[in-house]
């Protein structure tokens, strides 16, 4: 099945990219690209696979809300998803590091979501079922002060909402 | 609720600088005389015995209240307490003359005596300021009345009268701090509005932790509070009213994100930001019907506005040349002109009362600052460095700011600072639990 091969090739560059940050173990967290395998026995109609083996966020850089081609990977996935599992409505939540003031990065925040928003739009899913929210820093997945973790923190989380199985 | 305090004043000629902001009438009170704009200040050797308690009933308040004067005072880094022990003379009865002489010969400048009465639930504070050297009164004494549940305040308005007399300026003591009261680890933080006497004292909570707060920000006159809320799930700005502690929602699109909001002068409208499609511009917003005017359209950021003291002008930051800078424009909006050119990226501007300065976060090299600068951007002045410093708030007299301290790590945590715009007495403000993002009251009626 294309999709578990897509996956795993996402998950294996995101794998790459990790080698440069010491504490790449997030599985609970998800991470970019999800912590689940290509063997995965998810139902690929399941939030679970959704967030896990498709990847329900995106990374970005410092001060940046530009996708990177693994970004726009993972947010293909999430709409051809999306496209078949039409039940589900989206809110793509924007984040940032801790560095810059709280209200910078509530902007900063807005901008991200809004850039997934829009890649997903580009790929087919209706506006009308993607809202957007920022928190700016208020909610980091990883608590150092270092850049492996504000790595993880400046993130665009796409959740779930509705769904006959939601 | 606010308990009431009535301020009975016994001199007219003093009550209006009690209660306005700096009067140069003042200025020329005689030779004691503290001028906080000099270069190094010798903090001012005072005392204040305890004040007498009149009624048996005001003993332990007599105390109280002495202390809390004296805490304003030391905790203004302008003046330094002679100890009681050191003191030769004792005050046995507020109306008999002053033995100068007894106080000279501890280096105490400047005196402060005191007498207390309780009568049932009623408060009197009566005082008196001497200037030692001069062998005189230090203007005419003042009475306080109200009720003993008020007895704070009534401190704070004595040591606000004392401050006033010996700097020229208007105090700040008799004011409030509301801010964000934080609990719970970095990756699960329970934030709720909290409100306190400047100092940390009578702290009350304003709402509960179920929703994310952000910013609060008092009115001018400090009836009222904004801040940003994600009740609904998204950032809105509600209005809260600090005596009757309710609250509503004023920006109530849903799935629009509104923050940052700031009341104008006249406490009837409102700047604030705005994001729609990712761009965050700034928006007014009468309160009263809602309606909304855009001052900025850019594809840049453009967020944390804050009128000058007269209303005519906005000051905003913006990453419209690339990184946050400060600009101001005026309050209709339309150009803007760029004031902050120093290395480093600045936010979260603030226009001080007085209207001089504007109060700034700044960030460079991998630290963050607490600056001022003049409102044409030169002079800049940085007061602080650590891994976290944001969000500065203005004393009502302009001369101190309170802002938020974060220590860096897994262990981090929001504390709240205060530091004179000099960069002098950097020092913690006491709150129960973690606390971030505070707003200064203005001076209390």
């Amino acid at each position: 099945m294309s999709g578990f091969k897509k996956a795993f090739v996402l998950v294996a560059a995101l794998g790459l990219a990790a080698c440069s940050n010491t504490s790449w173990n997030d599985a609970g967290a998800g991470g970019a690209g999800g912590s689940g395998t290509a063997g995965s026995n998810l139902d690929p109609a399941s939030p679970a696979y959704f967030q896990e083996t498709i990847g329900d966020r995106v990374l970005f850089l410092i001060d940046q809300s530009t996708l990177n081609p693994e970004a726009e990977a993972i947010l293909q996935g999430q709409a051809r998803w999306l496209t078949s599992n039409s039940d589900y409505v989206v809110t793509i939540q924007g984040h940032a590091d801790e560095q810059g003031t709280r209200e910078y990065n509530l902007a900063l925040g807005a901008r991200r979501a809004n850039s997934a928003r829009e890649y997903l739009i580009s790929q087919g899913v209706a506006g009308s079922r993607i809202q957007v929210v920022s928190y700016g820093k208020e909610r980091p997945l990883e608590i150092c002060s270092a850049e492996s973790c504000y790595a993880k923190n400046r993130r665009a989380v796409t959740v779930l909402a509705g769904g006959l199985t939601g | 609720m606010r308990r009431k305090l009535t301020a009975l004043v016994a001199s007219l000629l003093l009550a209006a600088p009690l209660l306005t902001s700096g009067s140069a009438a003042l200025a020329q009170n005689g030779p004691l005389r503290i001028e906080i704009t000099d270069g190094v200040i010798e903090p001012l050797p005072y005392a204040v015995p305890d004040f007498l308690a009149e009624t048996p009933a005001a003993a332990d308040l007599a105390n109280q209240i002495t202390r809390v004067i004296a805490a304003d005072l030391n905790g203004t880094g302008l003046f330094r307490e002679v100890p009681a022990t050191a003191h030769i003379s004792t005050v046995s009865d507020f109306n008999a003359p002053v033995k100068f002489a007894d106080w000279k010969a501890v280096n105490a400048q400047a005196l402060i005596t005191g007498a207390v009465s309780v009568n049932g639930k009623q408060l009197t504070v009566r005082f008196r300021g001497y200037d030692v050297f001069a062998d005189k009164e230090l203007g005419a004494g003042l009475q306080f009345s109200g009720t003993t549940d008020g007895w704070r305040r009534m401190a704070h308005k004595v040591a606000d009268a004392i401050y006033s007399r010996i700097t020229g300026e208007s105090g700040y003591f008799d004011s409030r701090v509301v801010f964000v009261s934080e609990t719970g680890p970095k990756n699960d933080r329970r934030k709720r509005l909290a409100i306190m006497d400047y100092d940390g004292a009578e702290v009350q909570y304003l709402t509960n932790s179920a929703a994310l707060v952000l910013a609060p920000r008092f009115s001018p006159t400090g009836d009222r509070v904004l801040y940003t809320s994600y009740e609904s799930g998204f950032p809105q700005i509600h209005v809260l009213d600090v005596g009757k502690v309710q609250r509503r929602v004023l920006s109530a699109d849903n799935g629009i994100m509104s923050f940052a909001p700031r009341f104008a002068p006249d406490g009837k409208m409102v700047v604030y930001s705005q994001a729609e499609g990712g761009n965050t511009d700034l928006y007014t917003m009468d309160i009263a019907t809602g309606s909304r005017t855009r001052l900025t359209n850019a594809p840049s950021i453009e967020t944390a506005p804050s009128y000058s003291p007269d209303g005519s002008q906005i000051v905003f930051e913006s990453d419209r040349s690339g990184s946050p800078q400060l600009y101001v424009m005026a309050a209709s909006g339309g150009e803007a002109r760029r004031i902050s050119f120093g290395k480093g990226r600045y936010g979260t501007p603030v226009w001080s009362p007085r209207g001089d300065l504007i109060a700034f976060t700044k960030q460079n090299k991998g630290r963050f600052h607490i600056g001022v600068m003049r409102v044409d951007g030169s002079e800049e002045r940085l007061l602080t460095a650590s891994f976290l410093d944001e969000g500065p708030t203005w004393s009502p007299n302009g001369r101190v700011i309170m802002f938020t301290r974060e220590t860096q790590g897994a262990n981090g945590r929001a504390l709240l600072y205060s530091v004179d715009i000099l960069g002098r007495n950097l020092k913690p403000v006491r709150t129960p639990d973690g606390a971030s993002d505070p707003a200064w009251s203005p001076l209390q009626q």
